[in-house]
């Protein structure tokens, strides 16, 4: 089958391949680049565990083929930390309130918390259901999902931060 | 100030034991996307499989032609049941005493049933050869009405054991029969029933659903020629057991196979089974001397591994006029699709459903079970329950539901004058198990008390009136639900799988330095297991959970155990890490002894050392007994500090809880919103309040979503409807209810550390309590009971046939 050149910035780094029109970006990632966490979990594009971010969007990379993703800028759970290793904000609040259970869907739902609170800095518990309504979760109840977003919006807003999960 | 000189208190905080929220160690990998799944694994030369499936639900297969499959480029092999039938492999043992196709042979039983394995070197090639297979069918009659099943012209469907009338369990009385199971005491009931002043009668299905984990079933599978060695990573709630199965059906010795089941993105029963995909690979790595990943989609996830309920149900309770219950009678037709893959102990074809009679004091019951075939997907694992336990849960919590209205009484009322009392306990049921512990009516008067129950009833006979007066088209149903559970199977006296008793185990080593590493013969798949035996231990040991590594899923280190479902880990397993951890203690103790040159019997146990009675000032702590266990032990002692334990549990255990919810309902449009859901759990001691809470939202969750949407349906030629999340219901977060939760402990008096287990009971009585909501809600319009699941659909048309709309 022939190949499309690719050229992306992937979490900062510059990436290139020769790859099948049809590859989806979630094999791309997951497959061509060994960045493993995003998750298959639907193949539909309902479940979300395949979210990543694309040029300030949130795509279910599953749906999106990697040639369109060509000079595009991505972000991934690999790229949220800090070059020194630091934890992002919501990365800590997943922890803290205990958000994750099996951890599946858990990066798809830190990226589209990310672009949330990119959009709306400060998402009341509505918009926040609202916001991750794409993104499915089997274990939490979302419950400590939407208490972990508030606590990292609270926390990059420098506002007094809530209690800790239950 | 240092670890020596600490308060008591200030040393016990600093462990992190039981009852500590400690936040878990596995999110430190999950929340950076470095968790390690099945198909995160990479390995040199790994090739893929497919499936080629059936399109029809029953049909003959006249010819197989995998001519264009093979011709593909990149296509390396495909199997189909000729080539197992050699290898014996074309059908394999399941939990239940049946088999199951792992390749269709001579006819296809349900929908996408397995026909053909394609490996390929590319995973979309072999989805594309998949397509290229070629496979001609004749259509036979379908039976997908379980009540049609058993019917004199019923079709055959399981031609390969049409002449046995003797299953696993007993008697077959049709072609189509599995198996009747029966307990309790047929005649006494009877009598109760004939003296009865009030009785009931309601046919209660609970549909068929499937688990939906968000990572569907899938393996690697990686056969090394030279040593003749197999190696499967996998999905697998229950490794050991694989293992054993793999070796028993493939004749590689069990000691030349490696299960290692890694991360597990949700198992929720899904991952308990053994299925066509294990084996192919197995087989396809075999074959090709490479390692070969299969990997289900979630059509294939929903459609073909694993389905729960399909429970037919029909409840009878006998009562007094003044509401005492005098008598349970059931009858259920157990649908259990194209092979009975119920995953059971073996003994018990309809699980635990026995535990039927509920929270309640019946002197008597009979319960009598019909297992049939149809050409529906096998499986019957329990969705987050103990085997069948949901089932009868819904049933009882249902049938009294329904006795209240007939009596006109309350339904808490009526729950409350029936509940097993506090000095009933431990409690012998009319169906056989005994309850080991419980507080029934003070959970739930509390919960009554909390959510302001009697005020919820002031304000839903006022809604009544003015819905009645056209000023309103909301109505207002308010659930209660009673469950005991019956979880930690279990006893090897009355549980096995294939024959291996329901045991569970616990390695634990201490290293010189006070650090350790536990091994467990469960498998978390979300529910902490890392953070929480650690927790155990530290209790246990008076050695900091932060200092202790737990691991499970690899069957060469871990000891033999038979894995995570029915919500056991904790009851089973986390009994046996305790029971490890002391007999460490008790050599601790004589090591201690020995340096403190004093008799064993004149030291005391203090959070994280042993004292001499009288004299605090000299004490060993855990962690200077570890350093002097492997340099400086009592003559003729072994050096070394560890153990093993393998649990036999005495009992099961028996978590309960009191559960209330309000709905309103829009008669106009079937919408209905939670508007308060309470729930009141008491699993026994709380090993991490944190997780337990996080368990509970997640149970209540699934029960949200079965009791308000998910069904896996079939159109009447066999065709599943629901195989995908366009059509199969996930609540999302924006449906989700918010949930308030609360807690009694009644610690298991058998358990050494008195915890029962929780990860399941949410479930278990989340269902009936919204569904009592909704019926609760039509009630005073005559309805008497609504079948699940509460759509807005259904509920619209509910309102439409009482007349609602005219």
């Amino acid at each position: 089958m022939s190949t499309m050149h690719v050229a992306m910035t992937v979490n900062g780094k510059p990436v290139e391949a020769d790859i099948e029109p049809r590859l989806l970006l979630i094999h791309f990632l997951r497959e061509h680049l060994n960045l493993t966490g995003a998750h298959i979990g639907c193949d539909t594009t309902h479940c979300g565990a395949c979210t990543v971010d694309l040029d300030g969007k949130s795509v279910k990379s599953c749906t999106v083929f990697a040639v369109q993703a060509d000079g595009g800028k991505l972000l991934t759970i690999e790229g949220m930390a800090g070059a020194d290793g630091k934890l992002h904000a919501l990365q800590d609040a997943f922890r803290e309130m205990h958000a994750l259970q099996c951890g599946f869907c858990t990066p798809g739902m830190i990226l589209r918390a990310h672009r949330l609170l990119q959009e709306n800095p400060t998402p009341s518990e509505e918009e926040i259901r609202f916001g991750i309504s794409g993104n499915l979760c089997r274990c939490t109840g979302y419950q400590n999902i939407v208490k972990a977003i508030q606590f990292a919006a609270d926390r990059l807003q420098g506002r007094p931060l809530q209690e800790a999960a239950e | 100030m240092s670890d020596m000189t600490l308060s008591k208190e200030a040393r016990e905080q600093k462990l992190e034991g039981i009852g500590c929220k400690r936040k878990r160690v596995e999110d430190v990998r999950f929340v950076q996307g470095k968790g390690n799944y099945v198909d995160d694994l990479k390995l040199p030369g790994t090739l893929y499989g497919d499936f080629a499936r059936s399109p029809y639900a029953h049909a003959r297969i006249k010819r197989i032609d995998a001519t264009k499959a093979k011709a593909l480029p990149g296509v390396v092999a495909v199997l189909t049941a000729a080539e197992l039938k050699p290898l014996n492999l074309h059908y394999m043992p399941t939990l239940a005493g049946d088999v199951q196709a792992v390749l269709a042979e001579e006819k296809v039983l349900f929908q996408n049933q397995e026909v053909a394995f394609v490996i390929a070197t590319d995973r979309y090639v072999a989805a594309d050869a998949a397509d290229l297979v070629e496979v001609e069918y004749e259509e036979l009659p379908v039976v997908i009405d379980p009540f049609k099943a058993m019917a004199p012209d019923a079709p055959i469907l399981r031609e390969d054991i049409k002449d046995k009338t003797e299953g696993a369990h007993g008697k077959r009385k049709h072609p189509n029969h599995i198996f009747t199971w029966e307990i309790g005491d047929r005649e006494a009931t009877d009598i109760a029933f004939r003296k009865a002043q009030v009785q009931i009668k309601e046919l209660i299905s609970y549909q068929r659903v499937h688990p939906c984990p968000l990572e569907t079933c899938q393996c690697v599978a990686s056969f090394d020629k030279i040593r003749g060695e197999l190696t499967v990573w996998g999905t697998f709630q229950a490794p050991h057991v694989i293992r054993t199965v793999a070796s028993l059906i493939s004749t590689i010795p069990e000691h030349k196979i490696h299960i290692i089941a890694p991360d597990i993105g949700g198992g929720f029963g899904n991952k308990v089974g053994a299925y066509p995909g294990y084996i192919c690979a197995i087989v396809a790595s075999i074959v090709t001397g490479q390692p070969v990943k299969w990997v289900e989609d979630r059509i294939e996830n929903l459609s073909t591994t694993a389905f729960a309920r399909d429970y037919h149900m029909t409840a009878e309770i006998a009562a007094t006029e003044d509401g005492k219950v005098t008598a349970l009678r059931v009858h259920v037709l157990a649908d259990h699709g194209a092979f009975d893959a119920c995953a059971d102990p073996s003994k018990w074809p309809a699980g635990f459903f026995n535990i039927v009679t509920g929270s309640y004091d019946f002197p008597v019951a009979h319960v009598e079970v019909d297992g049939v075939y149809s050409n529906k997907a096998p499986g019957g694992v329990a969705y987050r329950c103990s085997f069948r336990v949901t089932e009868a849960a819904y049933c009882i919590e249902r049938a009294m539901d329904i006795l209240a209205q007939k009596l006109g009484m309350d339904p808490a009322e009526l729950r409350l004058k029936n509940l097993i009392r506090r000095e009933q306990f431990p409690y012998q049921s009319a169906l056989g198990w005994e309850y080991d512990s419980g507080d029934y009516q003070v959970a739930l008067e509390r919960a009554m008390q909390a959510i302001g129950y009697r005020e919820l009833r002031e304000e839903q006979k006022a809604r009544q009136a003015a819905f009645e007066r056209g000023e309103t088209r909301e109505l207002m149903g308010i659930g209660v639900s009673f469950f005991t559970e019956i979880v930690g199977a279990g006893p090897s006296r009355n549980c096995d799988i294939l024959g291996i008793a329901m045991f569970d185990s616990a390695e634990i080593r201490i290293h010189p330095t006070g650090s350790v590493i536990a091994r467990l013969g469960t498998k978390s798949q979300g529910q902490g297991h890392e953070t929480t035996y650690a927790q155990v231990i530290a209790s246990e040991l008076g050695l900091p959970a932060s200092d202790i590594t737990v691991e499970e899923g690899n069957t060469d280190t871990a000891p033999y155990g038979l894995g995570t479902y029915g919500s056991r880990s904790t009851p089973v397993s986390g009994a046996a890490t305790a029971m490890a951890a002391r007999k460490i203690r008790a050599k601790a103790q004589m090591i201690a002894a020995h340096q403190l040159e004093v008799h064993d019997d004149d030291l005391e146990w203090e959070v994280d050392r042993f004292k001499v009675k009288g004299n605090p000032e000299r004490f060993k702590t855990m962690k200077e007994i570890a350093w002097a266990a492997y340099n400086r032990v009592p003559t003729g002692m072994e050096p070394g500090l560890e153990a093993v334990s393998y649990y036999d549990p005495p009992n099961m255990t028996y978590p309960f809880g009191a559960y209330i919810c309000v709905v309103d309902v829009d008669v106009d449009t079937g919408a209905t919103k939670v508007r308060r859901f309470y729930a009141l759990d008491d699993c026994g001691t709380r090993i991490n309040p944190m997780i337990i809470e996080g368990q509970i939202h997640g149970g209540l969750t699934e029960a949200f979503g079965i009791a308000m949407g998910q069904e896996i349906r079939y159109d009447e030629n066999g065709n599943v409807v629901t195989a995908s999340l366009m059509d199969y219901f996930l609540p999302t977060a924006v449906e989700t209810p918010h949930w308030e939760t609360d807690w009694t402990t009644t610690p298991s008096p058998h358990h050494p550390i008195g915890a029962k287990g929780v990860g399941e009971s949410p479930n278990v009585g989340g269902v009936p309590c919204f569904a009592n909501a909704v019926n609760d809600a039509f009630r005073f319009l005559g309805s008497t009971h609504i079948a699940m699941p509460h759509d807005h659909w259904r509920t619209w048309m509910v309102a439409d046939t009482l007349g609602l709309h005219e």
